[in-house]
């Protein structure tokens, strides 16, 4: 029992709690997107743990701390405090999807009894920003040109669809 | 191991936070005073002493705490309690990162004056920084107010705008320092370039042998001076400090995003942003001003020059002791440079401050990214 | 060191709660931030086995980090489009209520 594995499986209870926080929580949408923002870090904290160090910084940094915080922007501004809707009809639908789910989170989990081989040694520098800058500009330099273009589109896309009136 | 790490955070606790956030209330008052050609807050005292108004800080904190915590109605009590620990929190844990002084070493031990040192430091204070901004959303929408919110949602939109050209303001300094780690970006400084070198790489003219003394210290300030002032400026509105405190507008939308926390609560509030202002001070100072290092005077250059008289053991703990002491001195310049900037602009407005971070900062910085990869190109070409 | 099926368990079990939200929540927003943890479970995943190939032909393979760095900037384009969305239909019905626009439902 390393101290590792001990922070591990913290990490891990940590994330699922906030995870079903997120979902089962119908009162209050502010908190079940601060909800995922816990399970963000816990999971930052996992990639350190499987020494991904720049993916993990780069999760906080991006993910939990630009990305929620905008879900958080529109949640204040439309102002929408609580999930209390009038009844719908959906309920055997709903019914049908909790079941499905379940029989494939089974599936899953009875398919990894069968053991994955020991995790071998990394080498040095494994995960640092030398090495990852070094793969996504020479292996990977078409992938960040495309995403930059992609990221543009978000950027026009996002700033047309929520103005109120163009020109 | 781990009881150095326990040490080394706990002398930060005990000094940056004990010591000097509470004096930094002190010499915001006083500092201010002294610019307005004022006296300043000199009442407090205790059994008829007073010194220069030094007890005002015990006083402010004996005050927030016997205060009375109000907690608006209909506001979402844990959201409202937590938000000044998620605002103080990441301020505190900043300082992990920050070399106070090199590695000596004392014979057959190595002591490194930095509690935590992995690879990306830098990458660490701006993740951080983004997580700060959840203590401002939180405070502005847990109070069940409109002045609050509106001010929260101002101050977390510039907070998220300037972590943008806070970090692209750094990667010039990254790029001539080639480390992202906070205590090998000190010890580069620790050195001194030629002020005319670049003569030697761009005409071939090999420089003369008498100019060569011209040398300025390798330090951030002088190879990137752009990026130390767009820096300055980005962390600055980042930390909602004057003259970037729309937010909290103190004469418009009444205290904005803490109008509603009283207490010790606003006690917390009140005091990360001034342990805020010493992060930002010892950041500056290590990215920029060479951290722990003592202009000219390389650390082997102290160590070799007291040991031949006091021993080699002597000789780093003097060096260590000096190294300390240079850092808090700059520290202590950033702390005064901030609060004179405060003092002295006036607020921008809101539109002024996003004009500023997108149509002004974030272009710049990009070009700045570009000329000095342009530069160490030339630099690399002519010695390679 | 860390059991890696764990791993790959830990990003099935997250996965799973990300689809049961967007099945079952009404809120347009929660269903977003579902979305989002079902791209994170993903990003675990890859994660975990980069974890356990590191090493092809002599060479580090980062490949699984690049492929999360990908995933996490889709997302942030996915949010921001998918969010002024929110924001327009907010505009025209009053309401994030997926109940309310289902019009073009059978």
């Amino acid at each position: 029992m390393t101290a590792s594995v001990v922070f591990f499986y913290a990490f891990a209870a940590l994330a699922i709690v906030s995870a079903l926080g997120m979902v089962l929580n119908v009162r209050n949408t502010v908190a079940s997107a601060l909800s995922l923002v816990v399970t963000m870090v816990a999971l930052a904290g996992i990639y350190v743990l499987l020494e991904a160090h720049i993916v993990a910084v780069f999760q906080i940094m991006v993910y939990a701390g630009a990305i929620i915080v905008l879900f958080l922007f529109v949640v204040m501004l439309l102002n929408l405090r609580t999930d209390d809707f009038a009844p719908g009809r959906q309920k055997l639908v709903k019914l049908a999807a909790v079941v499905i789910a379940l029989v494939v989170l089974a599936e899953l989990l009875r398919l990894l009894t069968t053991g994955l081989p020991e995790a071998p040694p990394l080498p040095e520098g494994y995960g640092g920003y030398a090495q990852v800058g070094v793969a996504l500009y020479t292996d990977y330099v078409l992938l960040v040109e495309v995403s930059g273009l992609l990221l543009l589109a978000a950027i026009v896309g996002g700033l047309i669809l929520a103005k109120r009136r163009i020109g | 191991m781990p009881v150095e790490v326990v040490i080394k955070a706990l002398f930060i606790l005990a000094v940056v936070i004990g010591a000097f956030a509470p004096i930094l209330t002190w010499v915001e008052r006083k500092q201010s005073a002294v610019m307005q050609d004022r006296i300043g807050a000199n009442r407090a005292d205790v059994a008829g002493i007073r010194i220069l108004g030094l007890f005002h800080p015990v006083a402010d904190v004996i005050k927030l705490m016997t205060k009375e915590d109000v907690v608006p109605q209909g506001a979402n009590r844990v959201m409202h309690l937590m938000a000044p620990l998620i605002a103080a929190v990441p301020a505190v844990i900043s300082y992990a990162v920050i070399p106070f002084g090199a590695v000596y070493t004392f014979g057959a031990r190595e002591i490194s004056l930095v509690v935590a040192d992995p690879d990306w430091g830098l990458l660490y204070i701006f993740a951080i920084g983004s997580i700060a901004t959840y203590g401002t959303i939180m405070a502005g929408w847990s109070s069940n107010n409109n002045w609050s919110m509106l001010g929260g949602l101002r101050a977390s939109a510039q907070m998220i705008s300037y972590e943008v050209t806070m970090g692209l303001s750094v990667v010039g300094v990254f790029m001539v320092f080639q480390t992202l780690k906070l205590s090998d970006m000190a010890l580069a400084q620790d050195s001194t370039f030629r002020l005319l070198g670049f003569v030697d790489v761009l005409f071939g003219v090999p420089l003369p042998a008498w100019l060569d003394w011209l040398r300025l210290p390798h330090w951030g300030i002088f190879v990137q001076p752009l990026a130390f002032v767009m820096f300055l400026t980005a962390i600055m509105a980042e930390n909602k400090r004057p003259p970037f405190d729309m937010p909290e507008g103190e004469s418009e939308i009444v205290a904005g995003y803490h109008t509603e926390y009283s207490g010790m609560r606003f006690g917390l509030f009140f005091m990360s942003e001034f342990i805020e202002v010493i992060v930002i001070a010892g950041l500056v100072a290590t990215l920029f001003l060479g951290g722990w290092a003592i202009p000219y005077l390389s650390q082997e250059t102290i160590i070799g020059a007291i040991s031949p008289v006091l021993g080699v053991g002597f000789a780093t703990g003097a060096c260590l002791v000096l190294h300390v002491l240079t850092f808090f001195l700059k520290v202590i310049a950033m702390i005064w440079l901030q609060m004179a900037l405060r003092w002295s602009l006036p607020r921008f407005r809101y539109d002024q401050v996003m004009d500023l971070c997108w149509k002004v900062l974030l272009p710049l910085s990009i070009a700045n990214v570009f000329v000095t990869g342009l530069v160490l190109l030339t630099i690399q070409g002519g010695s390679a | 060191m860390i059991p890696l099926e764990h791993v790959i368990g830990l990003s099935a079990v997250l996965f799973v709660i990300g689809v049961l939200g967007v099945a079952t929540r009404r809120n347009l927003i929660v269903i977003l931030m579902s979305i989002e943890l079902m791209l994170n479970a993903v990003n675990l995943a890859f994660v975990g086995f980069n974890r356990m190939w590191p090493v092809v032909a002599g060479e580090p393979r980062l490949d699984g980090q690049i492929f999360v760095l990908m995933v996490i900037t889709v997302a942030a384009a996915e949010v921001a489009v998918g969010l002024g969305i929110v924001i327009s239909l907010f505009r025209n019905r009053d309401s994030v209520d997926i109940e309310e626009v289902s019009l073009l439902k059978w």
